[in-house]
């Protein structure tokens, strides 16, 4: 028999930096934030406030070592022992489940607050499209949360959606938005985003003779739909960030900024470590105050 | 801090608005709701640095709110509903 070998498109690449600037021996105060989520995992270390070091990896199926894992390869290289960390905030789905952690913090305050750091003060509307949730988030000047909503009911219009498409089309998810951009004319969205209906989907359309990325275009811009009729409930303000996973999706990302009709911020940093570096500020403004809990 | 509890699917959006800036936790509307979909904490898990009571939706109740709240939503002749009517702050509203 025939091995059986197949490829498995969802996969996108973990990775983890250090800033070349900082020593970390010269800091006086080092905190971390970890965000163990449903799909990956993100650990950043921060000297007085400046993101040091940081790694995002998928999550395994036990927290503990997931957090372990993503903290462990965020220290990668840097000799700093664990045991200098002054305080470590564990935020996201398994933040109960981060065995080094003094406290823990929800992922809407931690996402608010990163977005603020990563993206910049003007930040006012936080788009965070995770593996398997949808958040949208309003704050204020400070990063502080003003309203949110968080759909975490229904996978469609998630990242872990995205990977179940970019799989059932043989097409790498790194690929899938500048794909869907490949087509001569923007097809109607597909009828439903349900992570479950996704093949009967995409094998329908494919069986009318649609090129594939035509049925990449016309679920990219479903999900774009589905996401932005969320986040209208608490309205959209200038000063639009997204992070998580799909912010690298500008199939998705795109349409629905043309749906919103703003212009999406942009920033150098990876976007999935937001609810980490939000966590790690935390810390770092709990140490400062004095009211370590 | 508006925040809203709840969920989006196929059938509709199902969202309870907490406005944690008028709420105190006075509990009126924990002990008028008949589901038990409300509870006091004593700091807002959303704001770390605030830490006066208030209420949320109790976790296990957001995915099934639709559900929870149903028995006081009739769909015709609505009566007021009971967690609105109990709180004196005016901090409580449905989306649906």
């Amino acid at each position: 028999m025939a091995e059986e070998k197949k490829q498995e498109f969802w996969r996108w690449t973990e990775s983890n930096w250090k800033n070349p600037d900082i020593k970390w021996e010269d800091a006086k105060i080092v905190t971390a934030g970890i965000d163990v989520g449903s799909v990956s995992s993100q650990a950043t270390v921060m000297t007085d406030g400046k993101i040091y070091a940081y790694s995002n990896m998928r999550t395994g199926s036990d927290s503990p070592d997931s957090a372990r894992n993503a903290l462990n390869y965020a220290l990668e290289g840097t000799n700093m022992p664990e045991s200098r960390i002054d305080y470590c905030i564990g935020t996201g789905y398994g933040r109960v489940n981060v065995p080094m952690a003094d406290r823990s913090i929800t992922e809407i305050a931690c996402h608010a607050r990163g977005a603020h750091f990563i993206y910049g003060p003007d930040v006012r509307t936080v788009l965070d499209v995770g593996g398997q949730d949808c958040k949208a988030i309003r704050c204020d000047e400070k990063g502080k949360v003003v309203n949110f909503l968080m759909n975490d009911k229904c996978a469609a219009g998630t990242g872990r959606g995205m990977e179940v498409f970019s799989d059932l089309l043989s097409v790498p998810i790194v690929d899938v938005g500048e794909r869907s951009f490949q087509i001569k004319e923007e097809p109607e969205p597909v009828s439903s985003t349900c992570v479950v209906y996704a093949k009967t989907e995409a094998t329908g359309l494919l069986r009318k003779g649609w090129e594939v990325n035509e049925v990449l275009a016309a679920y990219c811009s479903a999900m774009a739909e589905r996401i932005f009729s969320l986040i209208e409930r608490i309205g959209i303000e200038k000063g639009f960030a997204i992070t998580g996973g799909m912010a690298k999706n500008k199939g998705v990302i795109d349409r629905m900024m043309k749906i919103i009709d703003l212009e999406a911020m942009k920033t150098d940093w990876d976007t999935q470590i937001a609810g980490a570096v939000g966590a790690a500020l935390f810390g770092y403004a709990l140490v400062q105050k004095g009211r370590k809990k | 801090m508006i925040a809203n509890y709840g969920y989006k699917d196929g059938s509709g959006d199902y969202f309870i608005a907490i406005d944690t800036d008028k709420c105190d936790g006075c509990g009126k509307c924990v002990e008028a709701c008949p589901a038990g979909v409300f509870e006091v904490v004593d700091e807002d898990p959303n704001d770390p640095f605030r830490e006066e009571p208030l209420i949320i939706v109790v976790v296990d109740k957001r995915k099934k709110i639709k559900y929870e709240c149903g028995p006081c939503k009739p769909p015709t002749n609505r009566p007021p509903l009971p967690c609105i009517e109990a709180c004196p702050q005016d901090v409580i509203s449905h989306s649906w």
